[in-house]
């Protein structure tokens, strides 16, 4: 230890863990600042619209609404949420929540204050991280907040394409910190407020259904359904207060088909990178082999994107797929996991199992959006640091993941900074998994004779301990790089202007691969535990 | 046996003392690669602020200076580009940076030109204004900063530490964030829209090459630097007064200093070839150099001149060629105590001094000030992080200060608070700090106290309309606030490079005896 600093007279003292997290969460917050000009989507306007809806007009038509094509298709928590956030905006400038004046807004007021409170809200997961993390050891603590607070993929979506997904993924995180502390009734609320904000969070009902029936309702029949009556109706109340005043209103109908809209395609205009991809790769490819054996196949007129219209299927060979279809795929490869809850429900398993429920939703959901990654990234990021192997996992999922978000920001002048993120969280996760793993290789408090026979074993052998992800892995990586280089460079230079959902269609079908074997390994790591 | 387990159990109890230890246990790679990707982020997120002028007809700013300069140089042969014709009018941002700028516009006009013909046609581009124009351009000043800045702070740090052996790996990343993410830097070249990355980078390099004891690379990269912004001279004094040390401790002073000598020739010779057949050639370039009729100073810089001004009309009671000579006497005798030090005693601790202090005074007193010229002084003092944290805080902080009224009105306030933020969250980041700052309790309390006043200023600035007789009354008091900081901290500098040297010179003893 000769290049050491000499120890200074002072010890050096921990710095509180709250201080500590304050500087994470300021950090990202400069950076956000800096990326407030940056391009935002349509979903800006669709914000903009439900503040001045819910602004200007009473809850009583909130659903019924359509003076712009951005309605309310959020549960009425989100609604109350944008209600209060126009207290602000229309103090601020009152074109904002001017229903008919405010519509395609662009002025510096609007957004700023739009993205000022995404800042803001991201708060709830800040906090909700620092609970999670409170009772680790500082190491794991803090990599774990560079994971979650400095995450690339929510400074794409929120903070540049333009959600709220820090906030839900904050009471989402919070509900999981209520659970692994084993305040299940406290869990389920925030559940239950959650679904009442976003209603794609219900891939994980199924899980906490199982799980909290298994776990908090438990000790005898009596003592069970008193439990169980008592979560019922703390979740009941959640839903009474978030849809009551529409049902007073006779609303309820509309609130339904709005959150609904099954008139959507199976995939999203950019598919995102599930299992449905390969179901119309196969498809395609089945088209072209039998076309070209000299059978008689029609060309499909409909689109994977387009929705139900009509009787016409968009699969030329294989059978079509309904939404019903979906669902009862998702609920089939939750099933693994809903038995070990049954079986066994252990409270610091729960992260990993809703994680893998939301992988399932996104894997073989109806119309998923790419953006729902994120709903397993984050959680398992607090699950990342238990062993080399998900830590391994972690680094190609997440890396992939972000990746798979690149379209969404497809103008030049982002190019470099989506980049730049994904380049710098990835030194940052490989650098801090690698010397976080290497040391725990050697026996933490180590027992004089095995660690010196360790020591002697391997002398100094960092580099090959620590983060191994093997050479398919790197193999895999490294063609992420070259479906990017060929995707955005060689592809315009060579081909040109033909066929552009090419380049994207390639980078769908190769993050497919990479988060089904994501899956497919926390399915084994599931049934194995 | 027992003493290794102690040594590890320790060493485990420490890294959860050390917020960075997972990233800086691998050695420096991993924590330069890091921030270096860090700064690169600031920078581009920066770029996507407006910039100097935009959008503000017939004159524009910055930007348009750049974009005009790129549009010249690559339209005409170069021994137009000084010149005043029918086909480059110098009335309209005219090229006024040594040659070195005008190769660099050179190159950064073919790239645009064979993206985006248009942005650079001769006279139809005036004023071009577009989305990929403004990118492209952002991208040629990242270009630069990576090509130019980064490798000299790299080169720089690499210097330090074996100058300087006794800093940990903590101290040198963290040395290595300050220089990076200096927020005066970054808000001018990717906010406001300028190369000051590359005349700095080069004089970095120089710096460097000068604490690993090459002097002539020191010469050529100090020479290029001067070449690139004729502002480098406030340099000068003190790599002059340090070389001209070194070399009269040698055996051979003359032969010493006449290979400094060619060297400097021969760079300048170099890159001034195409200027150097006529005599009218080189005094044209030379007359472009020297804007005298600009002024005494622009605008509210923080500088002597135009403080005092507020008491003594100095442009209506001197002519303009008396001003000059006392610009010219008083920046000199203003450097003159710290150039006498470095030749009587020159030493790497002190040159680093000795730099701030010559760009110090070149600020205050010399002609012809803006208010970007805190970068100057500024460069040094983030070299000298780690021996001064106290002096770099105070003066970044009041150097942007003194740039806020600029900032503002180039619509770059949310960059501003942004990066004022960032640059003290990442002073305070968690984890070891080189030395705890010594400060007593009536330093601290008017430390504070000038803070206060500063946000409040910030506050008034943007929100209070000044009264109708004094429209520039809360410029003016920033200047004034700025003006009396900065004179405070030359003076602080200035009995600091005096002052015996306990530390360094015992480090230098050491690694003679090594």
């Amino acid at each position: 230890m000769e290049d050491e600093p000499p120890p200074t007279p002072r010890p050096s003292k921990p710095d509180d863990p709250i201080k500590e997290l304050l500087w994470f969460s300021l950090i990202s917050t400069t950076i956000k600042l800096l990326l407030v000009p940056s391009y935002h989507s349509t979903d800006f306007e669709v914000h903009r619209n439900w503040l001045a809806t819910t602004h200007s007009l009473p809850l009583s038509q909130w659903y019924s609404d359509t003076t712009s094509e951005w309605t309310l298709d959020y549960p009425p928590f989100f609604a109350y949420f944008e209600l209060f956030l126009s207290l602000f905006a229309s103090y601020v400038d009152r074109t904002i929540v001017n229903l008919h004046q405010g519509l395609n807004y662009k002025a510096n007021s609007v957004i700023y204050l739009q993205r000022i409170t995404v800042m803001v809200s991201d708060l709830v997961l800040h906090f909700a991280i620092y609970g999670i993390t409170k009772k680790l050891d500082p190491t794991r603590r803090r990599l774990i907040w560079v994971l979650v607070i400095w995450s690339p993929a929510l400074f794409i979506v929120d903070h540049m394409h333009f959600q709220y997904n820090g906030f839900l993924l904050g009471l989402l995180l919070l509900s999981i910190w209520a659970l692994s502390e084993e305040r299940d009734l406290l869990g389920g609320f925030f559940f239950a407020v959650l679904l009442c904000f976003k209603h794609l969070f219900a891939v994980a009902a199924p899980v906490y259904f199982v799980y909290l029936l298994r776990h908090y309702c438990r000790g005898g029949l009596s003592k069970g359904l008193s439990r169980f009556l008592v979560m019922g109706l703390l979740v009941i109340s959640v839903f009474v207060a978030a849809f009551g005043p529409f049902v007073y209103h006779g609303q309820m109908l509309q609130v339904i088909h709005r959150m609904f809209p099954f008139g959507r395609g199976l995939c999203h205009a950019y598919w995102a990178p599930n299992f449905w991809v390969f179901y119309i790769m196969v498809d395609k490819l089945l088209a072209f082999l039998l076309r070209r054996l000299g059978f008689n196949i029609q060309r499909p007129t409909a689109s994977f994107t387009g929705g139900l219209v009509g009787d016409s299927s968009p699969f030329a060979v294989l059978p079509r797929i309904t939404p019903l279809f979906t669902f009862m795929m998702v609920l089939l490869a939750l099933c693994p996991c809903l038995l070990k809850a049954w079986r066994n429900p252990q409270p610091k398993k729960i992260t990993r199992w809703i994680a893998y429920a939301y992988m399932c939703g996104f894997l073989f959901g109806w119309h998923v959006h790419e953006k729902a990654l994120l709903h397993f990234i984050t959680p398992l990021a607090v699950v990342a640091l238990d062993s080399v192997d998900d830590g391994r996992h972690y680094f190609l999922l997440s890396t992939v993941g972000c990746y798979s978000l690149f379209p969404l920001l497809f103008e030049a002048q982002e190019y470099p900074i989506k980049l730049t993120l994904l380049l710098l969280h990835c030194l940052l996760m490989w650098y801090g998994f690698s010397s976080l793993f290497s040391e725990v290789a050697l026996p933490k408090s180590p027992n004089s004779d095995e660690y010196l026979e360790k020591k002697t074993a391997e002398p100094t052998s960092d580099e090959e301990t620590g983060l191994e992800i093997g050479w398919i892995g790197r193999c895999y990586l490294l063609g992420l790089a070259a479906i990017e280089v060929c995707g955005q460079f060689l592809y315009p230079l060579i081909i040109g202007d033909k066929f552009p959902f090419l380049p994207l269609m390639s980078i769908s079908v190769y993050c497919a691969f990479g988060i089904t074997y994501s899956w497919l390994w926390q399915l084994r790591c599931i049934i194995k535990s | 046996m027992e003493k290794k387990r102690g040594k590890k159990v320790n060493i485990v109890e420490k890294n959860d003392d050390n917020t960075w230890w997972w990233l800086l246990k691998k050695g420096l790679g991993a924590p330069f690669l890091c921030i270096s990707l860090f700064a690169i982020l600031v920078r581009l997120a920066v770029s996507l602020h407006p910039y100097s002028g935009a959008g503000d007809s017939p004159k524009f700013g910055d930007f348009e200076a750049q974009r005009h300069w790129m549009e010249i140089t690559i339209n005409l042969p170069v021994k137009e580009w000084y010149r005043n014709s029918t086909l480059n009018d110098l009335q309209y941002w005219g090229l006024d940076y040594p040659p070195l700028t005008a190769y660099q516009s050179y190159i950064h006009g073919v790239f645009l030109k064979s993206f985006l013909p248009e942005s650079v046609a001769l006279f139809t581009s005036r004023g071009h204004e577009s989305y990929l124009g403004k990118l492209l351009m952002r991208w040629t000043v990242l270009s630069s900063d990576l090509l130019v800045f980064l490798p000299a702070v790299f080169y720089f740090i690499v210097a330090y530490s074996s100058a300087y052996p006794r800093n940990g790996k903590n101290e040198l990343a963290w040395l290595m964030a300050m220089i990076l993410l200096n927020p005066c830097l970054i808000i001018i070249d990717h906010g406001h829209f300028q190369y000051n990355c590359i005349s700095l980078g080069l004089t970095v390099a120089a710096i460097a090459a000068i604490l690993s004891d090459k002097e002539l690379v020191a010469c050529a990269f100090f020479t290029l630097a001067l070449s690139h912004k004729q502002m480098s001279a406030y340099f000068a004094p003190a790599f002059f007064s340090h070389l001209l040390g070194r070399c009269l401790r040698r055996r051979n002073p003359f032969l010493e200093l006449s290979k400094l000598g060619l060297v400097v020739i021969g760079t300048f010779a170099l890159v001034w070839w195409p200027y150097l057949n006529s005599k009218q050639a080189f005094l044209e370039v030379l007359a472009r150099l020297a804007p005298f009729e600009r002024g005494l100073y622009e605008d509210y810089v923080a500088n002597f001149w135009c403080t005092t001004s507020i008491l003594i009309k100095w442009k209506n009671l001197f002519s303009t060629h008396s001003l000059k000579l006392f610009c010219l006497v008083a920046t000199l005798s203003t450097s003159l105590p710290s150039m006498i030090q470095q030749i009587r005693d020159p030493s790497n601790q002190g040159f680093l001094y000795g730099l701030v202090n010559s760009s110090f005074s070149f600020y205050l007193f010399s002609f012809q000030v803006h208010e970007k010229s805190i970068l100057l002084p500024l460069l040094p003092a983030s070299l000298l992080v780690l021996e001064e944290p106290l002096l770099f805080r105070w003066l970044t902080h009041f150097g942007l200060f003194s740039m806020f009224p600029l900032l503002c009105r180039d619509q770059l306030i949310l960059a501003y608070v942004a990066l004022f933020a960032l640059f003290y969250l990442l002073f305070h980041a968690p984890g070891k700090r080189p030395r705890k700052i010594k400060s007593s309790a009536p330093r601290s309390f008017f430390l504070k106290l000038l803070g206060f006043c500063s946000f409040v200023l910030h506050i008034v600035y943007l929100t209070v309309r000044p009264p109708e007789r004094y429209p520039f009354l809360f410029e003016a008091i920033i200047m004034l606030v700025c003006f009396s900081q900065f004179v405070l901290l030359a003076i602080y500098t200035n009995t600091k490079q005096w002052k015996p040297q306990k530390q360094s010179s015992s480090i230098d003893r050491q690694k003679k005896l090594l």
